[in-house]
């Protein structure tokens, strides 16, 4: 035991060091703004080890979902990538798996993403810029071409139009003479958070629930392995909120979609082990950390308490990280790598189940295959080289982190207690509630910088114009040309009889209660295009235009 | 007093900045609309006449500004609103800037620009046109 108390620590040895040399600062916070004690010790410490962390594989999973955790099997290298048609894509998916990634992950071009095919006008000048475009089972034939589905694992950030993707996902696998049982992948599907923070939407919230929960439905029943949704906070963070937000308004929307699922008569059980979460890796590490161990044990206890989900896998907290698009810097571009690689070290620290490292360029345009690589050997140093993944949940235990543990933890679940009185996630966006709060919080941020009260080493100190990157990734205008080219030859070579017919099924079903899922993989399977199943259903539908608050 | 239109073209939801800017010019006495995401650039157009403003910022990070934002100005041309300035931020290439400056965009900002540089910016091309 210690001879003396915190107390007499502070008055004996702490306060006359200070009243000499004052510190660096009067406050010392957390990103969330968690006051930061200067020493924590055993006297600070009220966790019940029992408890509150438990042993890894077992509730509450504070220490992870696994036993071993990555003694048995590292986390998933997942670089997300799409680039300008089907066939590069293809290309740099192939590269990547030759280079040891360990799982595909596909972004989609902003019409792919909103329901407009390539030669749509609102898609003039998107095609192919922030992803791949995907216009009809013809380009995602290319863009799976020799990847054997049935072995890989997909991740496909989509979400408005996810029901659409994954259809012609296993539309490509049903060719390819796949066991659709066995398909291993994730879509994001998260729609909440488009309205609250990314911007993908295209249907008003109710219907666009609708379609989340018949996808639940359908994949409990046909694709048991896939994970149907990918709850994330990782834009709502992007988009300006603290670590408390970013994990408070991402389980108060999950609490509204397994609510919704249970209302469509799905017992929780039959669903909850597929639903997946998303989060970002910032800066602050130690923040950071404790925010992923207290994620698994919010969702547990959400899961266990208020569901009174039984099966131990619907309370495991399962998740994929991306380390901070937001903290790259058009400045002095190479300190982008020592940035993203701290955030990849907290994510691992963490316990994420995969993981995707920015690249350096990424604050001028899309990376380089260069820069794509050593964000990918970023990765394979710390699994291989760094030896923090050699034991379970390293940094349980340490007075701080589980301090942190327990204030994220606490803080995140009075925030969801506010939402849960505003009636619930999607009464709360009625009100624009969540985006007011991330606005609020991102031009705070923004005048702390510009008042040089956080530092952003390159832009606000330490400033140098003298190395500037030279080379960015263009995108060859001529893969556009092919796209619209293989739309229209698609459309004549299809019948469009058939396609009109199950258009016309697709309409019917729409304005019934009927699961939607699949009539929708009966019309990509005859080449009905992205952006006319998008238009059968805008017109039931409705669109969805947001709240301007501003 | 300086009216302003904040602008996101395109199909890019990220608005971020470009919420931060209309905050940020407000506070610096400005009058300043955000129009949301997804406006065509007939629509930026058509609000920009509407409100009379002497300023449009446009914002995009997807890619689509060397397709979207010559649309913008020849709408404004069209219109002999040659008057107002336009602005642009976002994620655009270095190589980029040169073909948008030629375009007659007054000003292009980048990630890392400090609000007072925009503000001050501003301020002096209204002052002196």
């Amino acid at each position: 035991m210690q001879s003396k108390s915190k107390k007499e620590w502070n008055e004996q040895t702490l306060n006359p060091l200070k009243s000499r040399f004052k510190e660096r600062k009067e406050n010392f916070d957390t990103d969330s703004g968690i006051p930061i004690k200067p020493l924590y010790t055993n006297e600070d410490n009220n966790f019940e080890y029992s408890k509150d962390l438990g042993y890894p594989g077992e509730y509450p999973y504070t220490r992870g979902v696994q036993a071993n955790m990555y003694r048995g099997r590292l986390w998933s290298m997942r670089q997300y990538a799409g680039l300008a048609s089907p066939e590069e894509s293809n290309n740099r998916y192939r590269y990547l798996l030759d280079q040891g990634q360990t799982g595909l992950s596909v972004a989609f071009d902003l019409p792919t993403q909103t329901g407009y095919d390539s030669d749509h006008p609102m898609s003039l000048g998107e095609v192919g810029k922030s992803g791949v475009p995907i216009s009809s089972l013809s380009d995602m034939e290319i863009l799976f071409k020799d990847i054997p589905l049935e072995k890989v694992s997909t991740s496909m950030t989509i979400n408005a139009t996810a029901p659409i993707l994954l259809a012609l996902y296993i539309a490509v696998a049903k060719r390819q003479g796949a066991n659709i049982n066995e398909l291993k992948g994730t879509i994001q599907n998260d729609i909440l958070k488009e309205y609250i923070a990314r911007g993908t939407y295209i249907y008003p919230p109710e219907q666009s629930m609708r379609l989340v929960t018949d996808i639940f439905e359908y994949c409990s029943k046909n694709l048991p392995k896939w994970n149907t949704i990918s709850v994330s906070g990782y834009h709502i963070r992007e988009a300006g909120s603290t670590a408390i937000q970013e994990l408070a308004f991402t389980f108060s929307n999950a609490i509204t979609y397994v609510e919704y699922a249970l209302e469509t008569g799905l017992n929780i059980d039959d669903f909850a082990g597929q639903l997946s979460f998303f989060f970002v890796a910032q800066n602050n590490l130690f923040e950071e950390i404790a925010k992923f161990r207290a994620a698994r044990r919010i969702w547990a206890n959400i899961m266990k308490n208020r569901f009174k989900a039984k099966n131990p896998r619907s309370c495991m907290l399962r998740f994929h990280t991306q380390t901070a698009g937001v903290t790259l810097t058009a400045q002095q571009t190479d300190n982008n790598i020592i940035r993203t690689t701290v955030q990849a070290l907290g994510a691992i620290l963490g316990g994420t189940q995969s993981l995707h490292v920015n690249s350096k360029d990424e604050a001028l345009g899309l990376p380089t295959e260069e820069s794509a690589q050593i964000s990918l050997r970023t990765q394979q140093i710390l699994a291989y080289e760094s030896g923090i993944s050699e034991t379970v949940d390293p940094l349980a235990g340490s007075y701080y982190i589980e301090e942190l543990t327990n204030e994220l933890e606490n803080s995140a679940m009075e925030y969801i207690n506010k939402i849960d009185h505003l009636g619930g996630a999607l009464k709360a966006l009625d009100r624009n509630f969540q985006v007011d709060e991330i606005h609020n919080n991102a031009y705070k941020l923004q005048n702390e910088i510009d008042d040089n009260k956080r530092i952003v080493v390159g832009v606000n100190k330490f400033q140098s114009e003298k190395f500037k990157i030279d080379k960015i990734q263009s995108i060859n205008p001529l893969e556009t040309k092919k796209q619209l080219k293989r739309l229209n030859q698609t459309k004549s070579k299809r019948s469009n009889k058939e396609v009109k017919a199950s258009l016309k099924t697709l309409k019917e079903i729409a304005t019934t209660k009927e699961n939607i899922f699949p009539q929708i993989l009966k019309c990509v399977e005859c080449y009905a295009t992205l952006g006319e199943i998008s238009n059968v259903l805008r017109e039931v539908f409705g669109e969805y235009t947001q709240l301007n608050s501003l | 007093m300086i009216k302003v239109l904040i602008a996101k073209s395109g199909l890019d939801g990220h608005d971020r900045g470009a919420k931060i800017i209309v905050r940020a010019l407000r506070d610096a006495g400005m009058e300043v609309t955000y129009t949301g995401i997804r406006q065509t650039p007939e629509m930026i157009v058509d609000t920009a006449m509407e409100l009379n403003v002497n300023v449009i910022g446009l914002s995009t990070l997807s890619g689509a500004h060397l397709t979207l934002f010559p649309q913008i100005v020849e709408g404004i041309k069209k219109n002999k609103l040659d008057k107002i300035i336009i602005l642009a931020g976002g994620i655009i290439p270095n190589e980029d800037k040169k073909e948008l400056e030629k375009l007659g965009i007054k000003g292009i900002f980048g990630p890392g620009t400090p609000t007072n540089e925009i503000i001050k910016f501003i301020e002096t091309q209204v002052n002196s046109s």
